[in-house]
């Protein structure tokens, strides 16, 4: 898995690309979650446009950063969800946990 | 390609994570020869990893010295495979729902969930060894081998 960080204001963008799997892109992504919040960004928008497969690794990653950010009173956002990936978070009712956007500004705007 | 004209494959793999990836090239191998592709192998590729997962972390628990065996077939009707790890076994029964809204942020437990949702039939049962073996079947459409536009995969599918 590959990962691009940049700032929006006080919105965190984490571009993702690749595989988001066990032992590896799991750990990656807990880790730019962390330094995020370290960086006192509690704002985190995922972006997933070039993520080619995730496993429930990578998915209950997710789900335990989500957690992780909320409880900082932060949001955890995803941004543009492939068919597949909508699908994957479909299937487990996980669509009713995140917020996804199709438009990386009305993400940043959704902070308010 | 005649339906009963089935590749096989056997691989006997160390319980790493990154022979998950192994799998995944022998399943991609084996459907380019039986000229199966499309849609539909994305997520037969997804239950195998998951079930690899399973095999190499819950069954084996990462201990390379036990193995991982992996049986692929494919014809152009189906893909089969089979996986056993060398662990002490589970009762698949007694993982919890995902789906509900209890577990929905639970960071695990999904994996056999995607297995079932992805695959036509799955079956778990005891290994010769005392472990888990996983069966799971996929079965291929005429009209989705090299269909760009299918919805992925629940079993009703």
């Amino acid at each position: 898995m590959k990962s691009q960080v940049r700032d929006r204001g006080e919105v965190r963008i984490v571009e993702l690309s690749g595989k988001i799997t066990i032992g590896s892109g799991d750990v990656k992504i807990r880790e730019l979650i962390d330094e995020a919040l370290a960086a006192g960004k509690k704002n985190i928008v995922l972006d997933l446009a070039g993520v080619s497969t995730i496993d429930s690794s990578g998915i209950g990653e997710m789900v335990a950063c989500f957690t992780t950010v909320t409880k900082k009173g932060g949001h955890l956002k995803l941004l543009r969800l492939s068919p597949k990936i909508n699908d994957i978070l479909q299937v487990t009712q996980l669509i009713t946990v995140f917020e996804v956007f199709d438009d990386e500004a009305e993400a940043v705007r959704s902070y308010g | 390609m005649n339906a009963t004209e089935a590749v096989n494959a056997h691989l006997v793999l160390a319980s790493r994570f990154e022979n998950i990836e192994v799998a995944e090239r022998a399943l991609h191998d084996l459907c380019a020869t039986a000229g199966c592709d499309g849609e539909q192998l994305y997520w037969v590729v997804t239950a195998l990893r998951e079930a690899m997962a399973n095999a190499v972390r819950h069954g084996n628990r990462l201990q390379p010295e036990r193995k991982v065996h992996v049986d692929l077939s494919v014809d152009s009707s189906a893909v089969t495979i089979r996986i056993e790890d060398e662990g002490e076994g589970f009762d698949p029964g007694l993982i919890p729902d995902p789906t509900v809204p209890e577990n929905l942020l639970r960071p695990s437990g999904r994996g056999i969930f995607y297995m079932q949702q992805f695959m036509n039939c799955v079956q778990f049962s005891r290994a010769p060894g005392g472990g888990t073996s996983v069966l799971m079947v996929k079965h291929l459409q005429p009209t989705t081998r090299s269909a760009e536009n299918e919805k992925p995969s629940p079993r009703s599918r």
